[in-house]
């Protein structure tokens, strides 16, 4: 079986593209909330499918819920923004506003979690296609909750030899500190088409052709 | 006139870049580069840096307390934060230490008018 790897320097490039993403995804998701938004270093790492879920399964004991959209272009995959779901009222507070009634925030939930999501998951991916020179199609946000293996088994049915970029990030919006993570899951030619177009993108970047 | 600029950013592939854009506009100038916020304040204690052009998203302390601190060290370097993260409090906290704020990934043309801008400061300071 390939063995799915980047090296040192590529995986610098794609940690820098996704520190990139998410900064603009950062400055989005602002203009929504109207406050400014505190964002951590994103870390990346590549991980199997089965090592995403066990990495969730031991930080998150709880259910998660998950703001899930399929790209496709050059990479095919999924990518997923998932949280802890006692997160996801603090997220509609924090992104729609903190006057409002439980009501309100229930009723809201699903419409502001899908809005967060877009603009994160948007915001990172499409950054990082231009830069990488490419093109990507977006599907609309949708909801989905559960546990992370359901989260990575999603039909049509999983590859083996899937990898999963997966990137741990931190923000607070309006004092409330929300946890989360991206998931990029890819087969393994996505992941390889990644991979050149990471060279390509480290050599126009360096002007070391 | 050539003069020292300091790069600092957490990613390789960054300074790199930023190696490469600085190599094509300004050739003379002595580049150091580092990757962590408390690297550059060493350097700087060691040497004088012109100018210097700070990441904002890095990890242990931020660009934007690394300029504070340069600034206060060195009241007439001229400072640049760089990020993608463009909210006007992130471009109005760069402000206040008076380091200008470019938008990530930086254009040929954002530096060199940043850059050209630079060293009519730093030849306006010496002739005062």
């Amino acid at each position: 079986m390939t063995q799915a790897s980047l090296d040192e320097l590529e995986l610098d490039a794609l940690t820098e593209l996704v520190n990139i993403g998410v900064s603009v995804a950062a400055t989005g998701l602002r203009e929504m909330v109207g406050e400014e938004v505190l964002l951590s270093v994103p870390k990346v790492d590549l991980v199997s499918r089965e090592n995403a879920v066990a990495i969730l399964r031991e930080k998150e004991s709880a259910k998660l819920v998950a703001v899930h959209q399929v790209f496709e272009g050059d990479i095919t995959g999924r990518a997923l923004l998932i949280f802890p779901e006692t997160k996801s009222l603090e997220i509609v507070r924090a992104v729609a506003g903190s006057n409002l009634s439980l009501e309100d925030v229930i009723e809201l939930e699903q419409e502001a979690l899908a809005e967060t999501g877009n603009i994160i998951l948007n915001g990172c991916l499409s950054t990082i296609a231009n830069m990488l020179e490419r093109n990507l199609k977006m599907s609309l946000p949708e909801i989905i909750r559960g546990e992370a293996v359901h989260f990575f088994n999603l039909q049509p049915p999983p590859q083996s030899g899937d990898q999963v970029l997966f990137v741990y990030i931190n923000f607070a919006v309006q004092q409330r500190d929300i946890r989360g993570y991206i998931a990029m899951l890819m087969d393994l030619p996505s992941f390889e088409a990644l991979k050149v177009l990471l060279d390509e993108f480290i050599a126009r970047a360096s002007g070391k052709n | 006139m050539s003069y020292k600029i300091l790069v600092v950013d957490d990613s390789k592939l960054a300074r790199m870049a930023m190696a490469k854009v600085l190599h094509a506009l300004r050739p003379d100038w002595e580049r150091v580069e580092a990757s962590r916020a408390v690297e550059a304040l060493a350097l700087a204690q060691q040497s004088h840096f012109d100018v210097a052009l700070v990441d904002f998203n890095m990890p242990e302390r931020d660009g934007l307390h690394l300029v504070g601190e340069l600034r206060a060290q060195s009241p007439e370097m001229v400072l640049a934060v760089v990020s993608a993260n463009l909210q006007r409090e992130v471009v109005e906290r760069a402000n206040a230490v008076r380091a200008k704020f470019l938008a990530k990934p930086v254009s040929d043309i954002a530096m060199r008018e940043f850059l050209d801008n630079a060293e009519a400061q730093l030849r306006a300071n010496k002739s005062r």
